[in-house]
């Protein structure tokens, strides 16, 4: 039996083309996502696989001279179309960056900041809504007892675990990680991808990686993007054992990138 | 001489630099304090200046000064914060863009004495006001605005771009972003910028002398009515600073203590600089402190 046909797509990506002035970064990709499931992105550096997740929640407008052209539509509805409104859309699709980057102030402010700026005022609801945050980001017992210091005194993993509770305090849809755990040691990146794993019970999870034993660790299915172009995407089990383009094999195998 | 030498050299350089920089600041300093020291008595901060005998104080002119600081301030920081933020955040990269940073570095260097000239026919003679402590506050608006302008747009800049894209992917308008995410982070900047602004606006002359005029109405201390025209509020009467006043009794004074005013003067206006700076700053880490939770 076929995953692809009894999941519903969140995302379906058709014929995306993707400019930065007259370097033609993305080609022609084709691509769904599955709800429910990690997505792993992976590819040597250059290939795409940042402008293709930035492209999600339309982030890659704020880079100068940036063009798009084909479909990416979002629960039925392309994102390339005039007036999608960018307030929802990134309610719905958080963004976790590669670096750690919280903001300035408490722990409980940068957590309770996506909640507040999309309505929550009562300070009860704001409480729980920044405990469940925290709670599923793993990060709840280590920092309960200093909620109202600053957030830049947390390590580096625990920063990245609080952006992640940022994130998700909005409750969205869908998670991007742009290669969340490329800053961190390896008992931080175990954590996060510990986490990836339990958050897709909720959420729609797309990361870049370049870390390919991370890529078959935590994800569902895995695209390979190559310098623009996206060669192959399957179930990750079998890009990482019998995939179709040498390409990939030659990728996977470690022979280059 | 080998590379070691050379690197102590050039430690020797930089430290006598240093030394020779900062006896020159306290040796200044301290001969102010030390002449003008001596006058400093609650009854020459307090009374009016006088202008034939002896004895006068300075009590109109520091109380002119602090006025027309609040009331510069309260144009140069939202006109400069306004500005600094088009400059960082909406202007595009283009021609128009690009003027406007050339007009703004030619007026910040613009002599402050052109910029009384230029307060001279605007704020004075065009409004028919006359020489006002009004008239004043906009001419060291004018010319303090390009730095402050030029100090915002730095600050704003100067966040880190992770910052600001991680508040625009939690779906934040552009204006909530600048106003939760960047002018925070961006404070402690604008905060110098204002504190640097106010000591010119506090040591400045030359555009006050035409502006707000080098006369002090007698001023009742008990009326505090602002359309009084005997009233320290008054923003509509002539209003010496004691920058000014400094000046004023230097070149035209007729009193027989020039000397003893104008080093009291002196003192008082160095230490004035010097509380407010360090009260401004001590407040703005009380505030920083609490924006960004730092015990």
């Amino acid at each position: 039996m076929s995953v692809a046909t009894a999941q519903a797509q969140i995302f379906s990506v058709r014929n995306l083309n993707v400019w930065y002035g007259s370097q033609h970064a993305l080609k022609d990709i084709e691509l769904p996502i599955y709800k429910n499931e990690v997505t792993a992105i992976i590819g040597p550096s250059g290939c795409g696989k940042s402008t293709f997740i930035k492209t999600l929640n339309l982030m890659i407008q704020h880079v100068k001279r940036v063009r798009m052209s084909g479909e990416l539509l979002y629960q039925e509805r392309n994102l390339l179309d005039q007036g999608v409104d960018l307030v929802s859309l990134r309610k719905q699709v958080g963004m976790v960056f590669q670096k750690g980057n919280p903001f300035g102030k408490s722990i409980f402010e940068n957590v309770a900041y996506g909640p507040r700026i999309h309505g929550m005022s009562k300070k009860k609801e704001l409480e729980e809504t920044v405990e469940r945050a925290l709670r599923d980001a793993f990060l709840w017992d280590e920092v309960k007892d200093r909620l109202h210091t600053s957030a830049l005194g947390l390590s580096g993993g625990q920063q990245q675990r609080l952006c992640i509770a940022r994130t998700i305090a909005t409750r969205p849809e869908v998670l991007l990680m742009d290669e969340p755990t490329s800053a961190l040691d390896p008992i931080s990146t175990s954590k996060i991808e510990e986490l990836a794993m339990q958050l897709k019970k909720d959420y729609t999870i797309v990361m870049v990686t370049h870390n390919m034993q991370q890529a078959a660790r935590v994800s569902d299915r895995t695209a390979f993007f190559l310098m623009g172009e996206l060669i192959e995407h399957d179930e990750t089990g079998k890009i990482f054992s019998t995939p179709n383009d040498t390409r990939t094999e030659n990728y996977v195998m470690g022979r280059f990138g | 001489m080998n590379s070691r030498q050379r690197d102590q050299l050039a430690t020797l350089v930089f430290y006598s630099i240093a030394a020779g920089i900062t006896a020159l600041l306290f040796g200044l300093i301290g001969y102010m304090l030390y002449q003008g020291f001596p006058k400093l008595t609650l009854d020459f901060l307090t009374s009016p200046s006088s202008s034939f005998k002896a004895g006068g104080g300075i009590g109109s002119q520091l109380f002119n000064s602090f006025y027309i600081l609040v009331l510069t301030m309260l144009f140069t920081i939202p006109l400069g914060l306004g500005g600094g933020i088009y400059m960082a955040e909406y202007a595009r990269d283009n021609k128009l863009t690009s003027t406007i940073r050339t007009c703004i570095e030619v007026l910040a260097s613009l002599p402050s004495i052109v910029i009384g000239m230029f307060g001279l026919l605007v704020f004075v003679n065009l409004t028919g006001w006359g020489y006002t402590m009004i008239g004043g506050a906009l001419a060291l608006t004018v010319f303090n605005l390009p730095v402050m302008v030029r100090v915002c747009e730095d600050a704003l800049r100067s966040v880190p771009r992770e910052q600001k894209e991680a508040s625009l992917a939690l779906g934040l308008t552009h204006w909530h972003s600048i106003k939760t995410v960047l002018l925070p982070a961006a404070f402690p900047g604008i905060l110098t910028g204002a504190i640097l602004a106010s000591g010119r606006v506090f040591g400045e002359a030359a555009s006050l002398l035409f502006t707000a005029g080098i006369t002090t109405p007698t001023l009742d201390f008990g009326n505090w009515n602002p359309f009084d025209s005997v009233s320290p509020l008054n923003i509509f009467r002539p209003a010496e600073t004691l920058a000014v006043h400094i000046w004023s009794v230097n070149t035209q004074g007729l009193i027989p203590d020039v000397r003893a005013v104008a080093d009291g003067s002196a003192a008082v206006l160095i230490l004035a600089v010097l509380v407010f700076n360090l009260l401004a700053r001590w407040i703005g880490s009380l505030l920083h402190k609490k924006i960004t939770a730092q015990a």
